[in-house]
């Protein structure tokens, strides 16, 4: 009996030295479980009240906000690794500098919610629920892709998640349909429908914004406003920059598209205002995209090095978050560092299997032009070549 | 199905048309089978990725138009639209990006020679983009549009459509756009996927009241587009984007115009008509090298250039010559051009009167992945 009481301490004593120095450090100080912060005023345009100014943040949240943000910029710097390898082809919009809007959005809705976005989507595709894994291999083409390979960047879905979007504005009256299913079903959900600073300029922007007005749509209308449309800086492109403004009859909010809390807060606010049918909302987010518009921009013909480099030392979400954690000890520097680390780990994992899984079948082709269809077939480069379509 | 079904009738035609001994001899179609089909195809090796092929084949320098430079296919864009605004001092060039220069650098040093009344960006607006053009065109003064892909044009549909062809006609001719010329880049380019591969050229086919032009090279580029630009109707010029920086000739530096709806026989022969625009023209120039090599077939090659309105003495007259037809294009099957050009040459009363098959050959008419 001794012998086994020994035996069994010896194991959790030893279980305890191999605890991670940091944890120990952690259950050893008085770390508190959450802070209150204070965050931007939102500017308002034909509203009353705004989002709170201040927010509580708990460091569960936090941790959590912080992995995803870290996953996000890790997974946009392999894909950049990726495609100069040329493992990824074709065309890829990273959206490293915008991590606080796509965690920040998610952390306002549900799961249940809606989302809709333009072609800077792998952000919101990881925030949603895709894994890296199939997120990468959906960007080198492979069978394990979230699209099977046939989708590529620019054409990631998921549960609630309609991509991914190629043609600029043209998700902006789909999110507007999203959201008239959303209130005929009667489920108090809402659909999020973003789109960039370039798209504002789209009709078809205005034609949404109007059917959204006039049956009172649950639609949050999400501009992203980074401040470049490619190379074109938004004043050269807007007659008016105000973004948040533009829904003329619908009332907007103008939000600090770095702080992922900001993003949060102002979320919720949107969504509550929609889910309690006044209608749909603009919300503008000024953010910030480090790389250029796709891989094949480099991204400094148009602006400044200067320009990145100050909001990367000034405005990170990533960086922004770990000091207001750190300073109100939420957290410590040595959890990031494992957090960064166990990222890193799972980043390589996934790029490891988006290069070693192999492509969709060629067979597979033509599959998916049509719906409960007879299989037919679909002919190839030459008369010889046939691929047999599958519904 | 159809397009299969398509085919297949076509290739019953042609068998139960001819014991000519012509057609035997083509039978010796089992060694074009195999030089056409892939590998994997026939079920043997792994998946290989598979580039685009074709090698841009430059026309003999020409000597009419005085001294020639150099130029790839968007210097040679450049130098029209240089020597249009030059020439017309109410030409103005707009569209996304241009002022830099365009994602293609078809506008480079434009603008600051010009000014920037006269090159200048739009915002981010196809519809905004082409009716503001035809607002410019029906005002007298020369509007030439650049839309920055062929496959962004949807959005003006309606304004191209609807507004630009119709103009002259609804107003009995007291008003028209004609100045109007609309640029847009064109056509597969090996990465371009869903939205920066289509070439929608048979969508405006449909469409009386505008014209349609696709050249093969630099040199047919800036005569056409120049041509485009003079000519009182509203055109598109479709630019092969593969062929941007592929394509290199020498080029006049003086203006100097290519004629519209005029097709050009780069080739003669005497067994098979071959017909493609843009990109595939060269395509089908290799195809009917390999054709004379391998077969000893003699392919007579014409380059259509202007797809509306299309010069339908010149293919037709080929076809009486070599009674068989084969169009080439890179857009979808099912209501391809290819399918108004053979129905259009069967129709002809000169055809009749001979034996001819007729065989379009065009892409995969199913969506592109990875855009």
């Amino acid at each position: 009996m001794k012998k086994m009481l020994a035996a069994a301490v010896s194991r959790v004593l030893s279980r305890v030295a191999q605890k991670p120095a940091s944890r120990v450090l952690v259950a050893s100080c008085n770390y508190s479980n959450d802070a209150m912060f204070e965050i931007k005023k939102c500017d308002l345009y034909r509203l009353e009240e705004g989002p709170p100014v201040t927010t509580v943040l708990t460091r569960e949240d936090g941790l959590k906000y912080y992995r995803m943000m870290q996953t996000i910029r890790r997974m946009e710097l392999k894909a950049d690794q990726l495609y100069k390898q040329k493992f990824i082809r074709g065309f890829c919009h990273l959206c490293d500098g915008q991590e606080a809007c796509c965690v920040g959005l998610e952390a306002g809705i549900n799961p249940t919610d809606h989302v809709i976005t333009s072609y800077r989507a792998h952000g919101l595709c990881y925030t949603r629920g895709l894994s890296v894994r199939s997120i990468l291999a959906e960007l080198t083409g492979r069978r394990g892709g979230c699209a099977k390979g046939k989708g590529g960047s620019m054409h990631m879905y998921v549960k609630n998640f309609y991509g991914g979007n190629g043609i600029v504005g043209a998700q902006a009256p789909l999110g507007a349909g999203i959201a008239l299913a959303c209130k005929y079903k009667g489920n108090n959900e809402v659909c999020l429908t973003l789109y960039g600073d370039g798209a504002a300029n789209q009709g078809q922007i205005a034609e949404a914004f109007n059917m959204a007005a006039l049956w009172k749509l649950p639609c949050v209308f999400i501009c992203e406003n980074n401040l470049y449309g490619m190379g074109t800086a938004a004043e050269r492109a807007a007659a008016s920059t105000d973004y948040y403004k533009r829904g003329h009859f619908i009332p907007g909010l103008r939000v600090d598209g770095m702080d992922v809390l900001c993003v949060r807060e102002a979320t919720k606010f949107a969504a509550d205002y929609c889910r309690s049918e006044k209608g749909p909302i603009v919300m503008e987010l000024q953010t910030y995209r480090y790389h250029g518009h796709s891989m094949s921009d480099p991204g400094i013909s148009y602006r400044t090095r200067q320009e990145i480099q100050n909001v990367r030392s000034k405005s990170d979400p990533i960086m922004l978050l770990k000091d207001r954690m750190v300073n109100s000890k939420l957290a410590t520097i040595e959890e990031f560092k494992e957090i960064d680390v166990e990222v890193r780990k799972e980043i390589d994992d996934a790029a490891h299997f988006a290069i070693t899984d192999p492509e969709p079948p060629l067979e597979e082709l033509g599959h998916h032009i049509y719906c409960d269809n007879e299989p037919f077939e679909v002919r190839g480069s030459s008369q010889w070549i046939k691929f047999k379509s599958l519904s | 199905m159809a397009a299969f079904a398509a085919t297949a009738g076509g290739l019953l035609r042609l068998r139960a048309a001819g014991s000519e001994g012509q057609w035997r001899r083509l039978r010796g179609a089992g060694l074009l089978r195999g030089l056409l089909q892939p590998e994997s195809a026939t079920g043997v090796a792994a998946q290989r990725r598979r580039v685009a092929h074709f090698t841009f084949q430059p026309d003999p320098e020409p000597r009419e138009y005085g001294q020639t430079q150099k130029m790839n296919l968007f210097q040679a864009i450049t130098s029209a639209l240089d020597n249009s605004l030059a020439k017309d001092p109410t030409a103005v060039i707009f569209g996304e990006d241009v002022a830099f220069g365009g994602v293609f650098r078809c506008t480079v040093g434009l603008r600051d020679k010009y000014g920037k009344d006269r090159v200048f960006n739009t915002p981010l607006c196809e519809q905004g983009i082409v009716g503001f053009g035809i607002g410019i065109a029906v005002t007298g003064a020369t509007a030439i549009a650049e839309i920055q892909f062929a496959d962004y044009i949807f959005p003006a549909f309606d304004q191209i459509v609807n507004e630009a062809a119709k103009y002259r006609y609804r107003s009995g001719d007291l008003f028209n756009c004609g100045s109007l010329t609309i640029r847009a880049p064109w056509g597969c380019v090996g990465h371009g996927a869903l939205y920066h591969s289509q070439s929608p050229e048979a969508f405006f086919a449909h469409c009386p009241g505008i014209k349609v032009v696709v050249p093969r090279s630099p040199f047919q580029a800036k005569g056409l587009l120049l041509s485009c630009i003079e000519d009182k109707n509203p055109c598109i010029f479709f630019e092969p984007k593969i062929l941007y920086r592929a394509a290199v000739e020498q080029v006049p530096v003086e203006p100097y115009n290519v004629p519209l709806s005029q097709a050009e026989v780069i080739q003669e022969g005497s067994d098979v008509t071959l017909v493609a625009w843009g990109t595939q023209v060269h395509v089908i120039r290799e195809v009917a090298a390999m054709a004379q090599e391998k077969l000893g077939v003699s392919c007579e090659v014409i380059d259509l250039r202007t797809i509306l309105p299309w010069d339908v003495d010149t293919v037709c007259k080929s076809v009486i010559k070599t009674g068989r037809l084969l169009i080439s294009h890179e857009a979808p099957l099912t209501g391809g051009f290819a399918s108004e050009i053979s129905s259009t040459v069967q129709r002809s009363r000169a055809i009749q009167r001979a034996v001819t098959g007729r065989h379009p050959v065009c892409r995969v008419p199913s969506t592109l992945p990875d855009a």
